[in-house]
């Protein structure tokens, strides 16, 4: 099967006009015929769901958390990207564009990233409408910051918690549609299975996660709005149950899954403290304006630290190494999230981390307070300030900017982050690689499309900061609405979708035999003993950097792991309860798929592009000895993989990535 | 405007509405007692106006009645409310972490205040009602001195009052700021009635004790 | 440390609950409380028992959806901040700890220490939100200046996570903090006026149907609100309804 993605003809500026201009639309009156699923309400979903309500089609929208707000977009802090170029520093749709694109290191689409960078603009409008109150100055206007791998300011933010309001915006449209009864919601609901009937996506199979109960859901398309699958490394900034089964299952149903092994590994997050941590913990990347990234220059000074002998404030400026600074003088400390994670994991393979584990490095505020500190002091006109009073004043306009964030830092780690530097370090974030999809964002299943994080299609190999609160809320405001109304014209006469059918009896079958094998398995082991033995082998082999060898032998132990896992694992309780113990067995056994296939998809990128670095593929010599090196001739290409079975027999689909509106560059951030 | 009492937002404020209601009258009730303490003549004055004054005795007395009545009932109702939407109790319950004990047993407090109002309606007013229109008798504008003074003799009387007078006291600690916060005071105001709601809590019901230990100790 | 733990176990909402006592070893100070009640469930898995079901998601403190009743207080002993990032340090070893769901009526238990909150989910739906379409053609986002006054008030307000500890650790079980953050939000803000008053109308009365408790002002939910929303927020409900209303 040829993969056609659909990205229609002419200049990209007009692409997405023109485009919208010609596709089929669905009457009014006909809308209400039709019956669209959505699996998911995070931004993406929860968007899609309000926007498609509100257009006239009945919507039925599944969550597992106990509301929509909950789902994890809520805990993305920095903010969202747009080209309104308020600031006029020099943004625009292009700009935008151009960032994204050269952030994700050329592996992206082009006209879908375009179309992204034209309605970003859109968003904002759309979520101050909604009352989303994002900061503003004491003009009264909207107020911007600037993120990793950008020059512009251009970054909308509500404090340090951007996806929650945007979420509660979402929802709250969500919520008019539910009043309405457009939008039927099934919160605490898990879909475990998609239906297909002719070819065509047809409907879920649902498990009711308080009765247990397995239940028939048709309709005439379904959207799949699930997230990231960032959990196959059990620790990650994810939230416990984010979660891959939705996304898995339509890709055994034959959805092509693209690109798994592009993983971003967010650079700034609360060190791991032992054993028994059970997920971590991101300082939002926007810390990064104004704290400075430093390990000790000595391997003395390190072994003293974690010791407890010295203590960092201990460290004159010429004992410290500003490794960023030192390395990307153009970008510093703001350079994109893959940089700067492998620049601290080099740090401390090295050896010089400087906890306990070897695995943190400091981010230091001392320097951005003092000289908020003296800012302040010029501004407030006091002569000669002490430094005790700089020190004050510096820390009021740091708390001012980030005081929730050192809150949350001092609660979980016991230290205060303005009197000694914080300990970060990089930790599994968002997963570039998804579904595949055409432009229509439909999936190789006909009517069912996917969305949001859970798709591929605009982060390439690497996210740029605040980008992926704009793709959520762009796909399902703006994008989907449109492109699925040109699926779902040739649905008006076919009228409801039988639940009573023999493809529904078959898909619930196939969904209540695994369910009844978990519960039934006398095994002797918990579902988290297998799920950390596979986050451990992903980290250690799938992690930040890669090779053959270790991919490989990843390959190998996780098909081992999945082996035993089908074995072994125990599921106490029975099927028709509230039963977490069976809902994460069902979600570990889907990871430990995926982790095969994520490997696979390492192993066949013989290059390093954003978040995916392969040891193999690094500059040689001249300025940029030791950076990733791409390989454009070999790897422009989107991996498209088709289910076959067990894991490693998965087909690959390329997809020829063309850049007609962008040179192929290096990526330097020097 | 209708819906508006029966919602429960309606009741806070109509709780509100009597208990300011209930405050202002505390403060002419003291104002007039305290003048017990250095004046015969003046206190006779003002209790004669008071006891005999058509307005006072046919307009405010029934409002005041029905103030009070209010006041209870709804409290009744509200907390029986309450009770209901609690559900199961808690096994263990650390009230004192987040809130004050006057707070929390407003219920309480204003029970001993009932209670008292008892005693209290007894002694004077039901007096006064059967002197005034049972078994009328002629007015002598000088006999309130003297029976206020009688009234403070018993030790048991002088203790009862005091003790609900501190529970007055603290039922007003909460009572004062919760009134007005129940009317949507705003931010800005919160610190000085804070302040006021201290000072009143404690004035008031230290002037009815002083008064009642003043006779008792001066007779 | 070592601990005694005091768990209400309930298998479902329509049988009676009661507290069982558990014994857990060797907790490190650094855990997070979710963590070692993750620590019993492995302990309880391996032991061939059923392990307590507890609600969790973002273990940030973002979503709302952990709520436990922990010595007496919703979301434990700590201040700003929910079960997620209490952390173990703030008890000692040989310490008895008491875990109860959230009480209300309006919160049924589901199961254990899991309980229903979509009472909240209807109060929204009976207004929370500005009648907006989607459809991107709204006025330009700088269009109406909105002081920094008022939109960090409204900030203040919206940073509410919905958890409910408001109405657990409520004597009378009211959510007049969560409505009134609800309602504050929209209120400070110019795109809320035009449905200000249907808002709070609606939305009062739903949370009245749902039987919340009647608030007395006694101020523990906004000590145990894990966000801090301020006491104001119902005040300036009450206003709303008030203007609403005459």
């Amino acid at each position: 099967m040829a993969l056609d993605s659909k990205v229609p003809k002419g200049p990209i500026k007009d692409k997405w006009t023109d485009y919208k201009n010609k596709i089929n639309l669905v009457n009014p009156a006909n809308k209400r015929h039709i019956d669209v699923i959505v699996v998911g309400t995070g931004l993406a979903g929860g968007s899609a769901a309000a926007t498609l309500a509100e257009l006239g089609y009945n919507v039925k929208a599944f969550a597992y958390q106990d509301s929509p707000r909950r789902a994890h977009s809520i805990a993305a802090q920095g903010g969202i990207n747009a080209a309104k170029n308020y600031q006029g520093d020099g943004d625009s749709t292009y700009r935008l564009f151009y960032d994204t694109v050269k952030g994700g290191d050329y592996r992206s689409r082009e006209a879908n990233v375009y179309r992204l960078a034209e309605v970003s603009a859109n968003i904002i409008d759309q979520c101050v409408a909604q009352g989303v109150p994002f900061a503003r100055d004491y003009g009264g206007l909207l107020d911007n910051r600037s993120f990793g791998g950008v020059l512009v300011s251009r970054t909308f933010y509500a404090k340090g918690q951007t996806g929650q309001q945007l979420l509660l915006g979402a929802y709250s449209a969500m919520n008019r549609q539910i009043a309405r009864g457009k939008i039927e919601m099934f919160n605490r609901h898990e879909m475990l299975d998609v239906v297909i009937v002719d070819g065509k996506a047809r409907g879920i199979i649902a498990r009711n996660l308080i009765t247990g109960e397995i239940e028939r859901h048709s309709a005439h398309a379904v959207v799949i709005a699930s997230g990231g699958y960032g959990n196959v490394y059990f620790l990650s900034t994810n939230a416990m149950g984010s979660n891959a089964t939705a996304a898995w299952k339509i890709h055994k149903k034959g959805a092509f899954f693209a690109n798994p092994c592009y993983t971003q590994i967010h650079p700034t997050c609360i060190p791991r403290s032992g054993d028994y941590q059970s997920k971590l913990t991101l300082m939002s990347e926007s810390l990064r304006n104004d704290g400075r990234i430093w390990v000790p220059k000595n391997i003395e000074d390190v072994k003293a630290i974690r010791e407890g002998r010295k203590k960092p404030t201990d460290l004159s400026e010429d004992e410290r190494d500003y490794y960023l600074e030192r390395r990307y003088p153009a970008f510093g400390n703001l350079v994109p999230r893959d940089v700067a994670s492998r620049a601290a994991k080099e740090r401390c393979d090295a050896g010089y981390g400087v906890n306990a584990t070897g695995e943190a490095v400091y981010l230091d505020f001392a320097s951005a307070i003092e000289r908020y500190g003296k800012e302040q002091a010029k501004i407030h006109n006091i002569q000669n300030p002490s430094k005790e009073k700089i020190t004050q004043l510096g820390e009021k306009i740091v708390e001012a900017k980030y005081g929730n964030l050192f809150q949350m830092y001092e609660k979980i780690v016991d230290e205060n982050p303005y009197k000694t530097p914080m300990m970060i370090y990089p930790a599994t974030h968002y997963t570039m690689g998804g579904v595949w999809v055409d432009y229509n964002l439909m999936t190789t299943i006909p009517g069912c499309y996917c969305i949001g994080e859970a798709n591929f299609s605009d982060h390439g190999a690497n996210r740029l900061g605040a980008s992926a609160l704009m793709q959520g809320l762009a796909d399902g405001y703006f994008v989907l609405p449109y492109t699925i109304g040109d699926y779902l014209a040739d649905d008006i006469r076919t009228g409801k979708i039988p639940t009573d059918s023999k493809e529904f009896d078959e898909a619930e079958k196939a969904v209540k035999d695994r369910i009844e094998f978990f519960i039934n398995n006398k095994g002797s082991k918990s579902v988290d003993y297998f799920h950390k033995r596979l986050g451990k082998v992903m980290w250690d082999k799938v992690g930040m950097a890669r090779n053959e060898k270790g991919l490989k032998e990843a390959m190998t132990e996780i098909k081992q792991i999945r082996e035993e896992f089908w074995k072994e694992v125990k599921v106490p309780g029975s099927a028709n309860e509230m039963n977490p113990e069976l809902e994460k067995a069902g979600r570990v056994a889907d990871f430990l798929e995926l982790g095969e296939l994520f490997a696979k998809d390492a192993l066949m990128r013989e290059e390093s592009c954003g978040g995916h670095f392969r040891e193999e593929s690094v500059e040689e010599s001249g300025e940029q000895k030791g950076e990733a090196k791409r390989n454009d001739k070999e790897f422009a290409f989107v991996a498209a993989w088709e289910y076959k079975g067990e894991p490693a027999d998965a087909v690959l689909h390329k997809e020829e990535l063309e850049f007609k509106d962008i040179e192929l560059k290096q990526r330097s951030y020097k | 405007m209708s819906g508006f009492f029966k919602s429960s937002i309606g009741r806070k404020v109509a709780m509100a509405l009597s208990a300011f209601f209930l405050m202002f009258f505390l403060i002419i009730h003291l104002a007039v007692n305290i003048t017990s303490l250095f004046s015969e003549n003046l206190f006779n004055e003002l209790s004669h106006f008071m006891g005999t004054n058509p307005l006072v005795q046919l307009v405010l007395q029934p409002v005041l009645i029905f103030g009070v009545v209010f006041h209870f009932v709804m409290g009744f109702i509200l907390e029986l409310k309450n009770k209901k939407a609690q559900g199961v109790a808690y096994a263990r319950n650390n009230g004192a972490a987040n809130s004050t004990w006057m707070s929390r047993n407003m219920i309480y407090s204003g029970l001993v205040i009932l209670a008292f109002l008892v005693v209290h309606f007894a002694d004077f007013w039901v007096h006064e009602i059967n002197v005034k229109y049972i078994n009328v008798q002629p007015e002598d504008p000088s006999r309130y001195y003297h029976e206020l003074v009688e009234k403070f003799l018993p030790m048991w009387r002088v203790t009862a009052y005091v003790v609900a007078f501190i529970l007055l006291g603290l039922h007003l600690a909460h009572g004062f700021t919760s009134a007005f916060q129940s009317m949507g005071s705003t931010a800005g105001r919160k610190a000085t009635l804070q302040k006021l709601g201290k000072v009143y809590s404690i004035v008031i019901p230290l002037g009815f004790i002083v008064i009642a230990l003043f006779h008792h100790f001066n007779h | 440390m070592n601990l005694t733990l005091k768990i209400w176990r309930q298998k479902d909402s329509n049988v009676r609950g009661q507290m069982v006592e558990y014994k857990v070893t060797d907790i490190s100070e650094h855990m997070s409380f979710l963590e070692m009640m993750d620590v019993l469930n492995e302990q309880l898995v391996n032991a061939g028992d059923e392990p307590v079901a507890f609600d969790h998601d973002c273990r940030e403190g973002i979503c709302g959806m952990c709520s436990m009743y922990i010595n007496g207080e919703a979301h434990g002993p700590d201040r700003g901040v929910t079960t997620c990032q209490l952390h173990m340090r703030m008890f000692n070893d040989g310490d008895t700890i008491t875990i109860e769901p959230f009480r209300a009526a309006a919160f049924p238990v589901i199961k254990d220490l899991v309980v229903d909150r979509t009472a909240f989910e209807r109060i929204q739906q009976a207004g929370g939100y500005i009648s907006v379409n989607t459809s991107g053609n709204t006025q330009d986002a700088n269009a109406i200046p909105i002081s920094k006054h008022a939109a960090d008030e409204a900030m203040d307000a919206a940073t509410c996570i919905g958890c409910g500890a408001c109405v657990a650790t409520c004597k009378n079980s009211s959510a007049m903090l969560f409505v009134g953050a609800k309602v504050s939000q929209y209120a400070l803000l110019p795109q809320g006026q035009i449905e200000a008053a249907d808002r709070v109308r609606n939305m009062v009365a739903q949370m009245d149907l749902e039987g919340f408790g009647n608030c007395t002002n006694t101020g523990a939910c906004e000590i145990e609100c894990p966000k801090g929303i301020s006491l104001d927020n119902i005040a300036r409900m009450n206003r709303e309804l008030m203007k609403a209303s005459f």
